[in-house]
This record gives structure tokens, sequence and C-alpha cells, in this order.
């Protein structure tokens, strides 16, 4: 192990998790978003939503990260979207896991029991204020801990924007490997960075999990 | 070794589960075509004693012997492995849940045995398997899995599948004690069957008529000794002490 | 650049049906390293020594913590590093099958350890050893019980196949970015490339639904 090499490099790196971070937040962010309505319209009675929805969800599950993003960032600009890198990348991300967090809603919602539908209706709620007030709250604690493991997944997934160059953990890690033939240490340094952001997140969850607990 | 080698033999048995002594020095033992029954209220350590004599459960002391071999060596490791595996060979054992391998067929679980353990050639053990099943009365499931099975057949294809090692001793534990009472006869017609041919058997049973009508010897166990032990016709219609008279007022009666 | 032309994608139609097959292969080779080490893995955690168990447990807790691509590297510039030099394409069939032998052998290891005492005494009292025990018994009872979680990290691992093309190795986005090195069109190859990712992806679903049909009947 080669300390001297460790700690000159270390400040690189810190700063790199920090782009790690922030692209990981948008991503998370717009990922929540787009997979709340992706949910919506897949609940949604509307044929053409439910199939647009399922669609979605399916092509992006569908098909590698890594594609998705090379297709936003270098097909981009032929039909006429110019994105840096950084945007592309967050951007990029968040509409991936956006499909996978959709179906960890749509899970969540339903498991929650088909009494508690009927028990709504029944009182004279309609369709979606029995979602609002009865389901949703039930499947919102259902829903953190899959949503946790999308949100671990996205983190780690974020070093696919390294492929768009974009400066974070893995491309830092990446340089520094080529130009000094230390992977070991390297890796080290790398990976304490993404294991304490993800552990961050994981105790994040666990708390959340806590805060919403029913029983 | 001469004629009169028990075929297993059990010497001052002891076994604790933590502080809780399950037997407190068993003696008896099994000649060559005998079958010993062993019956006393649950938790008096029949079970355990029975599973101790094939190493499922270790004795903290006393000896077992299969047929002037010794079966609880007091070795480690590898070579342990390599003596039990070899004496397991030689004793087939039948378990109240059966135990039949979910994943094979009826016939695989009889085969798995002879062809990885004996090395036998698979038409020769799919030979000697249809003939087990043909003597248990289930010809007809060769190929089917456990899962398609009631329990009574479930069983008979455990016996096969014991039987099929060629086992010098058969030890039953509560072997119908899991089947509806309907299914209950079709296992104790092939244990019947296995008793005519002479076959060594220990036979762990809540069914006292069972254990009269089938077995040489019976052995009364109750918190963990030997409360009293003799022929069935002694045992069953002369008990001498007053805990084998309560045990059995309580079971015959049912 | 004006306008797309998906024609231009027709005289590299071998090509991409060349890297497609290079995907296809890498992925099968990773999937089977990725399951016997899964095995492998599962049985140390379960019941090795201390000495063995605390290095394996260690290793699957950093792979499962760190992304794939760090792992590539590693694994592309550690092995040269310490001696080993393979071909590139080993580097990332084992790169991929590590990381998802860790995956696996997390799934195999619940498994493994929900299968009733009973079959292992039925087993043993046979005569079959510890190891013939798992091998015979237990083991293949919880590869079938796990099937679908398993299935899902195979399919998983058939997209993130594409990560190789980061180390360099000749696949599916690598023949497509040598492509692109030549006619600048890039939007139309990544189209291609995807929906040639979303077939492998349903023909593997396919053949996990029918090894899934077969396994049930013998239930």
């Amino acid at each position: 192990m080669d300390i001297a090499l460790i700690q000159r490099i270390f400040p690189y790196f810190l700063e790199a998790a920090g782009v790690t971070v922030v692209i990981s937040f948008l991503a998370f962010v717009l990922g929540m978003v787009l997979a709340a309505a992706l949910t919506a319209m897949r609940l949604s009675r509307s044929r053409a939503l439910r199939f647009a929805g399922a669609a979605y969800v399916s092509v992006f599950r569908g098909t590698p990260c890594l594609v998705q993003l090379f297709l936003l960032y270098f097909g981009g600009p032929q039909i006429g979207i110019n994105l840096s890198p950084f945007t592309a990348g967050w951007i990029g991300l968040g509409m991936n896991i956006a499909a996978y967090m959709a179906e960890s809603m749509r899970g969540a919602i339903l498991a929650v029991d088909h009494g508690q539908r009927e028990a709504a209706r029944t009182i004279g709620f309609g369709r979606a204020r029995t979602m609002w007030l009865v389901i949703l709250p039930q499947a919102a604690r259902l829903m953190i801990r899959p949503l946790g493991v999308n949100t671990v997944a996205l983190i780690k997934g974020s070093s696919l924007v390294s492929a768009i160059s974009v400066i974070d953990l893995a491309y830092t890690a990446q340089r520094y490997i080529s130009s000094t033939y230390k992977p070991f240490e390297v890796f080290a340094v790398a990976a304490l960075l993404y294991m304490l952001i993800v552990i961050a997140v994981s105790m994040l969850v666990r708390l959340a999990d806590r805060r919403f607990a029913i029983d | 070794m001469t004629q009169n080698t028990p075929m297993v033999e059990v010497r001052n048995a002891r076994k604790s589960f933590g502080h809780l002594e399950v037997l407190k020095g068993i003696d008896f033992s099994v000649g060559k075509g005998q079958i010993f029954a062993l019956i006393g209220p649950s938790g008096s350590g029949k079970s355990t004693l029975l599973r101790s004599i094939n190493q499922l459960e270790t004795l903290n002391e006393g000896e077992v012997w299969l047929d002037g071999e010794r079966v609880n060596l007091d070795i480690q490791g590898m070579a342990y492995e390599r003596h039990i595996n070899h004496v397991r060979q030689q004793m087939g054992m039948v378990f109240q849940h059966f135990n039949l391998f979910p994943h094979l067929t009826v016939l695989e679980n009889i085969t798995l045995g002879p062809i990885k353990l004996k090395g036998m050639a698979k038409a020769e053990a799919r030979e000697l398997a249809c003939d087990l099943l043909a003597k248990v009365g289930l010809a007809d499931k060769v190929d089917v899995y456990p899962s398609r099975l009631s329990g009574g057949q479930k069983q008979r294809v455990a016996i096969a599948r014991a039987l099929a090692m060629k086992p010098k001793v058969m030890l039953f534990d509560e072997a119908t004690s899991a089947l509806d009472p309907e299914l209950v006869d079709e296992v104790n017609a092939v244990m019947k069957q296995l008793a005519a041919e002479h076959m060594t058997m220990l036979i762990v049973t809540h069914e006292m008529r069972f254990a009269d009508e089938v077995s040489d010897y019976v052995i009364f166990m109750d918190g963990g000794v030997v409360v009293e032990e003799g022929p069935p016709a002694q045992l069953f219609r002369n008990p001498r002490q007053e805990r084998t008279r309560q045990f059995l007022r309580k079971h015959l009666s049912a | 650049m004006q306008g797309l032309d998906f024609t231009v994608l027709v005289e590299y139609l071998p090509f991409l049906a060349w890297g497609a097959w290079w995907t296809a292969l890498i992925s099968v080779l990773a999937g089977f390293l990725s399951f016997g080490m899964g095995v492998v893995f599962a049985v140390a955690l379960l019941y090795a020594p201390a000495v063995i168990r605390a290095p394996v447990a260690g290793f699957m807790w950093l792979f499962m913590g760190t992304p794939l691509l760090l792992q590539l590297f590693l694994i592309y510039f550690g092995l040269v590093q310490i001696g080993i030099d393979i071909p590139a394409i080993w580097s990332g069939v084992i790169g991929l099958g590590l990381h998802y032998a860790v995956y696996n052998a997390d799934i195999l290891r619940a498994g493994i350890a929900s299968i009733d005492k009973g079959q292992t005494e039925g087993s043993r009292s046979l005569g079959f050893g510890r190891l013939q025990t798992l091998r015979y018994v237990v083991v293949p009872q919880a590869v079938r019980l796990t099937l679908p979680p398993i299935g899902s990290n195979m399919i998983a691992l058939l997209k993130e196949s594409s990560l190789v093309s980061v180390i360099g190795i000749a696949e599916l986005v690598n023949a497509a970015q040598l492509g692109i090195s030549s006619t600048f069109r890039p939007f139309e190859f990544y189209i291609a490339v995807a929906a040639i990712y979303y077939l492998l992806n349903l023909l593997l679903e396919g053949v996990l639904a029918l090894i899934e049909k077969r396994v049930e009947a013998t239930k």
C-alpha cells in the first residue's frame, strides 16, 4: 500500500465524491417525480396512459443504462438536444431509475390489502380520495425499503456518467489508475468514498422506515 | 467375530441437551434378526436414543456398536466423516416426516445412494429400485415426484430408499406418527413384511398394538432411563412396574 | 448533422450482429461464473470456518457497496499489476461474474438456510458426507427455490455487460462505437443497440420462464 499516494490523491477524490453525490441527488429527485407520474399512469383508467406507462418502464428496464446515457449525450444533438455531460448525466440517470422506482411504487400500492379499498369505498370515498387518504399513506410505508434499494443502485450506477466524461468518483478513479498504475490503492480510496455515501443513504432509509412505521 | 456378536449394542448411553439430561445410562443389545420396539411417553428419550445409534445425535458418554464395529469413535475431522459415512451406509433410517428429496423422482430418491455411494451402475440401480418399489407396493410410481404421493406412499418410498443401501439394521423413528390414521396400515404392513424376512429392526413407536404384534422385545423408557423391558407378552400383559402399567393404561385404551 | 437516417445501419448490421454475439457470449460465461461462485460463496458463508468465512463476507460487502465499473477497472488493471496477463475479455468476464456472484450468493445463502433440516438428516442417514449432501440434496433444492431472483440477476448481468465496453472489450456497444466513428450517427446506432439489447433481454426472459416452468413441474 502506497500511503503517500493515497494522501496525495485523496483531496481530488473528495471533490469527485461531491460530484457523485450531487448528480445522484438530482437524478433521485427527477426519478421520484417521473416514477410518481408513471405510477399514476399505470394505475389510471385510460388504456392509452396505462400502455404508455408500461412501455416506458419496459423499455428503460429492458435496455442498459449506459446505452441510454450514450443515446442522450451523443445522439441527442442529432435531434436538437444539446446537453452538457453533467446535465445529460443526471437526466439520463433519473430517467433510467424512474422505471425501477415506478415498479417499487406500483408494487407497494398493489400490496395494500384489497379490503382497505373496499372499506374506503363503502364509507363513500371516491376513487381519488380513497387512493389519497387510505391507500397511499399505507403504501408509502411499504415503498420506503424498495425505493431505498433503488437509490443505492442509483448511486453505484451513477459511476456510468464517467463514460460521458463527467468528472465523478469513477472517472477520477479510472484516471488515477491509468496514470499511477496503482489500481489497488486507487480502488481503495474510491471504494471507501462510495461505501460512505451508500452507508449514509442506507441509514437515512432506515430512519425513514422507522419514522413511518405503523406498528 | 463370534456367532453371538449382537447386531446393535448400546452401552451406558448418556446424553444431555444443556442442563437437560435426556439419556441417563441406557444399555441393550439387539441380536441379528431381532425386532426391538422402543416405547414410552414423549420426551422419554426414545427418539434421541435411536438417533444416537446412527450418530444424528452424539452421545456424551457410552458406546454404540454395529455388528462388532464401534460406531461412536472418539475421532475428529475428516477421519470421523469417513468413518461415520461408512457406518451409516449399513444402517437404514426411516423418519417421522419421511425426508424424501422433493427435487428427485421416486426412482432417483432410491438410486441416489447406491449410485453415488456404492458406485452401482445406473441400470442395476434402477432394477434394484424397481424390485424394492414392487415390494412396497408402489411399482407404478417409479417416475413420480414425492409431492404427488400420499403420506403413506411417501413413507413406503422412504423405506425402499433405506433398503436400497442393503442395511444391516433398520431404524424407524415414529414412522407412522405423521400419517393420517387410514394410511398407517399400509406402512405397518411393509414393516411386518420386513420382520417376516428377519430384518434386524429398532422401532420407536407410540402404537402399542403394532409393537405387540411385530416385536420380539420391548423396551419401555421414561425420563431417560429404561423402566422395564421384556418380551411383548410379558411387558404388555403382565407389566411389573407401576409406571409401565400407568403408561399402558393410557395408551392401550386409545 | 441534419435529420435521422436509419438506412446507414443496414451496411453495419453484420457488424452489430457480431457485437451482439460477443455480448451474449460474455454474458453467458459471466452468468455461469456468477452462479458457480455464488454457490461457493454461499456455502462458505454458511459452513466454512471463520478464517475462510470472514474474508468471503468482507469481499461480498465490498463488492455490494461499490459500482461494477470500479470493480472492472480494478480487475482489468489489477490483474496485470499482480502479474496475471490475460486477454482483456477475461477481465470483463471475471469482473461481471464476481460482481453478480456476490448478489447470487446473498440469495442462495438464504435459500440454503431455508431447506428443512430433515433433508440433511435424510441424506446423512444414507451415508452421504457433508459436501455430498450439499451437492446432491441441499443446493439443488435451494437453487430451485431461488430461481426467480437469480433469474433477475442474470437479466441485470446481461444489461450491465455493456459496461465492459468501457475497458475496451469488443462487444455490442463497442461495435456501435466503431460504427459511429466512421458514420457520425450515434443516435441511429444507439437506438439499434438498445433494440438489440431489448431483444436479447426478451430472449433471456423466455429462456428463464422455460426453465422455471420445467422446475415447477418437479414440485
